[in-house]
């Protein structure tokens, strides 16, 4: 079975269709990039898999593990293993991270009938993640993304990522907003994420980050469709050619 | 409604309220005739309605409908009962003072440390302290707490004391259709340090009362006083609280207050400077929910030039809940280099939900810095997804976010024990909601 299997998805924003009988299958410990030219669907497509609220699936299926996600609340979803690192995260002022970081573990725990976690634990893990990400400790005492930079906002969706052990990664645009370094620094710890356990959804609007964090597959939409999927050589062929040969494909 | 009937509803209060229990009031000759002015002045007024400005959206002829007759005197069962109820208000390590249905409850109150003076209004009445019925505010149910008010604690505090414990003041009501009129006086002398909190709760057996208290405090020049509200009275009580404030020259005011309880509650503070130099900080939350109505009204009057108020309100209002924020500053014509600012902010629930906000500023000198702001609005739901997305169920991701919101109000309580007595309370009432 596979991890993630999207089925012929349709998708209304306030009555536009914005996703065409979408197709994508997953499977465990691969890493599939989603390129796309900007309105080509790609982050409705996350958003959807994540149960945001403002989308209306008005047909087909998106199943992970055979269950179907679309039955489920957004917190039953990261339950289940599904993380959306978001390509803007939000700043929530009042809410310290490290409480925030520990309630959403045990949430996530709870759900799955496991023990939470104790301090000492909790607080040895975030601190091995945390160190391995470059962020400094006192990050972690401020609000959720409160003043944090783009890079650091980065790094705190990958710190929780780590922190969850989610088994699917939907990254929507990690590099926006990244200088190289920055980028670098988070593509690192998206590569210590892989794992045979895990799959990964990258989705960008460059080919750069894809030199960092190397797919398995590529996959092209244009204007709520895939219009073509290949190996990470399509990656470098869009590179050279640009969009709008897919464009017309659509 | 027309006034012409209005009074004459009111008149009947006369009848039923005030007659039958004036010769058993505390107090004659000149206190008996301030009591009898008072009333005088509240049966010609009535209770305020929505055409006052200052009463506008808590219109209590619609929301009290009338004044009840003054509970009785608290027999041992009663008594028991408060005993009960103290035991989920009372702060560690405080002295308690208690009131039970307006009458102080010697056995149930604690000594308070050397320093402290601590006597009955009863008492300071029936040896014919008028002035305690005098209040620099005039408000109709300031005149009608003077003519009905059983009794009350009259706290001193000398000059240069640093008090350790905290007073709290706890008004514990276990009367059933009735008014529970109190009044106090706290004075904290030059110098002092001193912590006050002041809890409303219902015992078992308490169902629709009506408090009316009146709380005087003067803060001495050098002083600094924290103080913190506390208000759990039940579902279906009144409670007008009005509490008048004379701060001295280069004194510290630290002042919250919760609303939590009661079907309607108000709280009306008068601050006034007296002296310059000095520092107001006031702030609250009300958290409402069902059919509350819950109004905070403060009157800042910048009297003396230097002076700085701070006001930060948060008010999260669900289901058909009602909340309003009135606050009016006054900066008077010699009081320059006032320094003034109010933020209220009210987080709404549901669609039903309600939330006034009325900022006055009255400014009569030239260089002063004063400034106010105000906001309304539901949940940010990109904060509520992200909370979500990372696995915690819609109630858990609202209470966070309920809880900071309310935080930041409560941040700005000073005194490290108070604000944890205030935090917790905030985290009862969202545990309640489910």
């Amino acid at each position: 079975m596979s991890l993630l299997e999207v089925r012929n998805l349709q998708v209304c924003v306030e009555d536009r269709e914005i996703l065409h009988r979408l197709s994508l299958t997953v499977n465990k410990g691969e890493v599939h990039a989603v390129m796309g030219p900007n309105g080509s669907g790609k982050s409705t497509l996350s958003h959807v898999i994540a149960g945001k609220p403002g989308y209306e699936v008005t047909g087909g299926q998106i199943l992970l593990n055979g269950e179907d996600l679309l039955e489920m609340e957004p917190d039953e979803r990261a339950a289940k293993g599904v993380f959306l690192a978001f390509q803007y995260p939000v700043e929530i002022p009042g809410v310290a991270t490290m409480n925030f970081l520990r309630t959403a573990l045990n949430a996530q725990r709870k759900a799955r009938g496991q023990s939470e976690y104790s301090t000492p634990d909790f607080l040895k893990k975030v601190r091995e993640v945390s160190q391995s990400l470059n962020i400094p400790q006192d990050m972690l005492r401020r609000g959720v993304n409160v003043g944090f930079s783009g890079g650091e906002k980065k790094r705190n969706e990958i710190l929780q990522m780590a922190l969850f052990e989610p088994q699917l990664c939907i990254l929507d645009e990690m590099d926006s907003g990244l200088d190289i370094d920055a980028l670098r620094i988070a593509a690192d710890g998206v590569n210590a994420l892989r794992s045979p356990d895990r799959a990964m959804v990258v989705i960008t609007h460059y080919q750069r980050l894809l030199n960092y964090i190397v797919p398995d597959y590529v996959h092209v939409m244009s204007k709520g469709r895939v219009v073509k999927s290949g190996g990470k050589e399509l990656a470098l062929e869009l590179e050279e050619s640009g969009y709008a040969q897919f464009e017309d494909a659509a | 409604m027309n006034v012409a009937l209005a009074k004459t509803d009111t008149g009947r209060a006369v009848d039923r309220v005030f007659a039958p229990v004036r010769d058993r009031l505390p107090g004659a000759g000149k206190v008996a005739d301030a009591r009898r002015k008072a009333f005088e002045a509240f049966e010609q007024a009535g209770l305020p309605h929505r055409r006052l400005e200052e009463w506008k959206y808590t219109d209590l002829r619609a929301l009290m409908r009338e004044v009840l007759p003054l509970a009785g005197t608290p027999d041992a069962a009663a008594l028991a009962r408060a005993r009960a109820a103290l035991a989920v208000c009372a702060i560690e390590g405080a002295a308690k003072l208690v009131l039970v249905d307006g009458v102080f409850a010697a056995n149930l109150s604690d000594a308070t440390e050397s320093g402290v003076s601590v006597r009955t209004l009863r008492d300071a009445l029936e040896k014919g302290c008028a002035d305690l019925l005098n209040a620099s505010a005039t408000d109709v149910m300031i005149s009608l707490n003077a003519a009905l008010v059983t009794d009350g604690v009259v706290v001193d505090v000398a000059d240069g004391v640093a008090l350790t414990r905290p007073i709290q003041i706890i008004h514990a009501a276990t009367a059933a259709a009735a008014s529970i009129v109190t009044r106090s006086r706290f004075r904290l002398g030059n110098g002092s340090r001193a912590a006050l909190v002041e809890s409303f709760v219902a015992a078992d057996g308490a169902k629709a009362y009506q408090a009316n208290d009146a709380v005087l405090v003067s803060v001495g020049d050098n002083a600094e006083l924290s103080q913190l509200r506390l208000t759990a009275d039940s579902l279906d009580a009144v409670n007008i609280t009005s509490t008048i404030y004379a701060i001295g020259a280069r004194a510290k005011l630290n002042l919250f207050n919760l609303t939590g309880g009661g079907a309607v509650s108000r709280f009306q503070g008068f601050l006034t400077f007296a002296g310059e130099g000095s520092e107001l900080s006031v702030n609250g939350v009300n958290l409402l929910r069902g059919s509350q109505h819950g109004d905070t009204t403060l009157v800042v009057d910048h009297a003396v030039p230097h002076c700085t108020s701070r006001e930060l309100f948060r008010a999260v209002v669900d289901d058909r809940a009602h909340s309003v924020f009135q606050g009016r500053i006054i900066v008077r014509p010699d009081a320059q280099k006032t320094d003034g600012k109010m933020m209220t902010r009210a987080l709404l629930l549901s669609d039903e939900a309600e939330a006034d906000n009325k900022p006055e500023l009255e400014i009569f000198a030239d260089d002063v810095t004063c400034g106010h702001g105000a906001t309304a609005g539901a949940l940010d739901d990109s904060l509520l997804f992200y909370l979500r997305a990372r696995g915690l169920p819609e109630k858990e991701a609202q209470a966070l976010l309920i809880q900071a919101f309310v935080g930041e109000a409560i941040e700005a309580i000073t005194d490290e024990n108070l604000r944890a007595v205030a935090m917790a309370q905030a985290e009862r009432w969202l545990e309640a909601r489910g």
